[in-house]
């Protein structure tokens, strides 16, 4: 394990500098991608040292400049195309949807569309109902897109190598909350394949499946746990679609106990998905209790103590964990420590 | 230049009026939407560009497709649902592609394919290839934010990109002045910062000038983009093989105008008896050729419902 610690936000930009350096095809395209903010520092410098035809700002124009970076996809080069919020994408779901995740299969195989689709997503300060969705669902749901959410340094960079590596539209998802999470991240370049789950605590008492930035939230619960005795089986899915479905569903036969917490609404959405995709491969053979912990099902509220109540968190997670597995169901709440990315964030942004 | 018109043209109305006529037999399960009567835009444009040049279309595009060089065969093929299809039968007649041809892609939600071709274009300039690129759309096209997203960024970057807008005066049986204040196309192109043209009269000769022209000015001195709204009628239906009149929409009066100005016979009255005889039995042996091969094809295997949604 390499002891040099990056942000996400470095890792994301060294695997965007030593990718662009590596090949020529790779472009970078968005709003501000060229502005004294840079994405909140990922695409720093990149311009200057890669010119203006291969990095550059766009006009205010989703659908049309991701289609864009489509035809230009389909022209041989790989295009980054960056969004600050994922509100924004949904401006071009036509694109996304209905050309890239398409053209492949439409035209017979005879194109490819090698597109990266940063976007950022994030409760942080406020952010309000326009600018917190976390709406990965919307495109796993969709045949032909890949859909990836690293919640660590090495995941970022090693993800973003494998999207830009990839032959197909990749959704790869920041929450702006990790965007500052430090990490082991090695200088030289490595690839974190897609479709692998990673193991981020072992135990047996039950499996937590943190998506995003709820990884974070789930170890911290895991560790609120250990103070009781019961230990947690702590699972990151980072890539989700494809969805390492293996690991998750081993993981739920070893501990009988499956809790999802996705950093999102759960009506159809991806903790559905997980459990039922585990209970298809379980049922029979293995008794399990299943629940799942995501978005309050309103919209985001922009006040603070609204917020709060909006977002799951550790303790919540713990207390559930905790009246899951004691029969019949006893109240736990653990003191809680602060989540120091919370305390520290400050705005506007 | 006026047999090579011809041959495009002609082969380009016989093969849908083989297409109109096998349709009902249901043999070609594919919303059909047909370019009779239009055959001169695509022709007059493909014949302006070059081997290496590319084009992107709409779901009405068999004409574009076959005037750029695509396979014919497999444009059949592709009709029938059959693996040898140009989209191994996945796409249809609103998904044709030959890459090989430079046919980039039709597809079937109107203007899709207009920031395709752009980021093309912008691909060919970033990488100094001397490619110049063709998107063809319809006046419906005109209508959606796309267009204009398109259309300025095409502009802001100059890319090598020829417009093509194919105005055939009606969005399926909505008129284009029930849906704009006025008629005005090439006045908004201009806004943004390029050179418009309309061309009357469905005219062969008159498009492919002015195509050939503005694709001398990119390839010689960056000239791009460059806007041309080419005035053409659809003889037939929205989709499917017939007529429309009976729905009222608009009136055989109408259409009478256009159709007396038919390309292909105008073209082909132009050119001595004997070799119009020859193209014309030259075109209809690979018509029939066509048709052959498309029924005589095999419908894809069933594995090939997984194949092609990701790279293996």
């Amino acid at each position: 394990m390499s002891d040099r610690l990056l942000t996400c936000v470095e890792a994301i930009r060294e695997a965007t500098e030593q990718e662009m350096a590596r090949d020529p095809s790779i472009i970078v395209l968005g709003q501000g991608v060229d502005d004294p903010k840079a994405i909140y520092g990922t695409t720093r410098g990149l311009q200057q040292r890669f010119g203006p035809g291969r990095v550059f700002d766009t006009p205010l124009a989703e659908d049309g400049m991701m289609g864009v970076a489509i035809g230009a996809a389909l022209a041989g080069l790989r295009p980054i195309n960056i969004h600050i919020r994922m509100e924004f994408l949904l401006l071009a779901m036509n694109q996304l949807v209905n050309m890239a995740a398409k053209c492949r299969y439409m035209y017979g195989g005879s194109v490819s569309v090698p597109l990266v689709v940063r976007v950022v997503i994030g409760r942080s300060w406020g952010q309000g109902p326009q600018h917190s969705q976390a709406l990965h669902a919307f495109f796993m749901h969709v045949p032909g897109l890949k859909v990836v959410a690293p919640s660590t340094p090495y995941d970022a960079k090693g993800c973003l190598i494998e999207s830009l590596r990839d032959h197909d539209p990749v959704i790869f998802i920041e929450h702006r909350l990790l965007h500052q999470r430090k990490g082991h991240v090695p200088e030289a370049s490595y690839r974190v394949p897609f479709g692998k789950a990673r193991v981020l605590a072992e135990g047996s008492d039950i499996t937590l499946i943190g998506i995003s930035y709820m990884a974070l939230e789930c170890l911290r619960a895991q560790r609120y746990l250990a103070t009781t005795g019961i230990r947690a089986e702590v699972i990151d899915p980072v890539s989700l679609s494809p969805l390492d479905i293996e690991t998750i569903a081993a993981s739920a036969a070893k501990t009988g106990r499956l809790l999802v917490v996705d950093n999102a609404w759960l009506g159809c959405g991806a903790s559905a998905e997980i459990i039922a995709q585990v209970v298809e491969r379980l049922q029979g053979r293995r008794q399990l209790t299943v629940h799942r912990l995501g978005f309050a099902p309103v919209p985001c509220p922009t006040t603070k103590n609204l917020e709060n109540l909006f977002y799951p968190n550790a303790r919540l997670i713990a207390s559930q964990v905790y009246a899951m597995l004691r029969s019949p169901a006893e109240a736990w709440e653990p003191v809680e420590e602060p989540a120091l990315e919370l305390v520290e964030f400050k705005g506007p942004f | 230049m006026h047999a090579r018109f011809y041959r495009s043209l002609y082969r380009i109305r016989r093969a849908e009026e083989e297409i109109a006529r096998i349709y009902p037999t249901d043999k070609i399960k594919s919303p059909t939407h047909l370019s009779i009567g239009q055959e001169a835009v695509a022709v007059g444009v493909c014949e302006a560009l070059q081997p290496q040049d590319v084009v992107f279309g709409t779901y009405r595009s068999h004409a574009c497709y076959l005037a750029k060089g695509g396979d014919l065969k497999r444009m059949m093929a592709e009709l029938y649902g059959k693996a040898a299809g140009c989209a191994k039968g996945k796409g249809g007649s609103m998904h044709l592609i030959d890459p090989a041809h430079g046919v980039m892609g039709t597809s079937a939600v109107v203007g899709t394919t207009i920031p395709l071709a752009v980021g093309y274009a912008y691909a060919m300039q970033l990488q100094r290839q001397p490619v110049v690129v063709a998107s063809f759309f319809g006046d419906g096209a005109v209508d959606e934010g796309v267009f204009h997203e398109s259309i300025n960024f095409a502009a802001l970057k100059r890319v090598p990109l020829i417009f093509i807008c194919e105005n055939n005066l009606y969005a399926i049986h909505s008129h284009h002045l029930a849906r704009h204040r006025s008629d005005n196309i090439c006045e908004r192109a201009r806004t943004y910062g390029l050179p418009a043209t309309r061309i009357e009269g469905n005219d062969t000769a008159a498009i492919y000038e002015a195509v050939s022209a503005a694709g001398q000015a990119i390839r010689e001195r960056g000239d791009g983009p460059v806007f041309f709204e080419c005035m053409t009628y659809r003889w037939k239906e929205h989709v499917g093989p017939g007529e429309d009149f009976a729905l009222g929409y608009r009136s055989r009066e109408e259409a009478a105008h256009w159709m007396a100005e038919d390309q292909v016979a105008a073209i082909g009255a132009q050119l001595p008896a004997d070799v119009r005889r020859r193209i014309d039995a030259e075109v209809d042996a690979e018509i029939a050729e066509a048709i052959a091969f498309a029924e005589a094809s095999p419908f894809p295997e069933p594995e090939a419902l997984y194949t092609d949604v990701v790279a293996p």
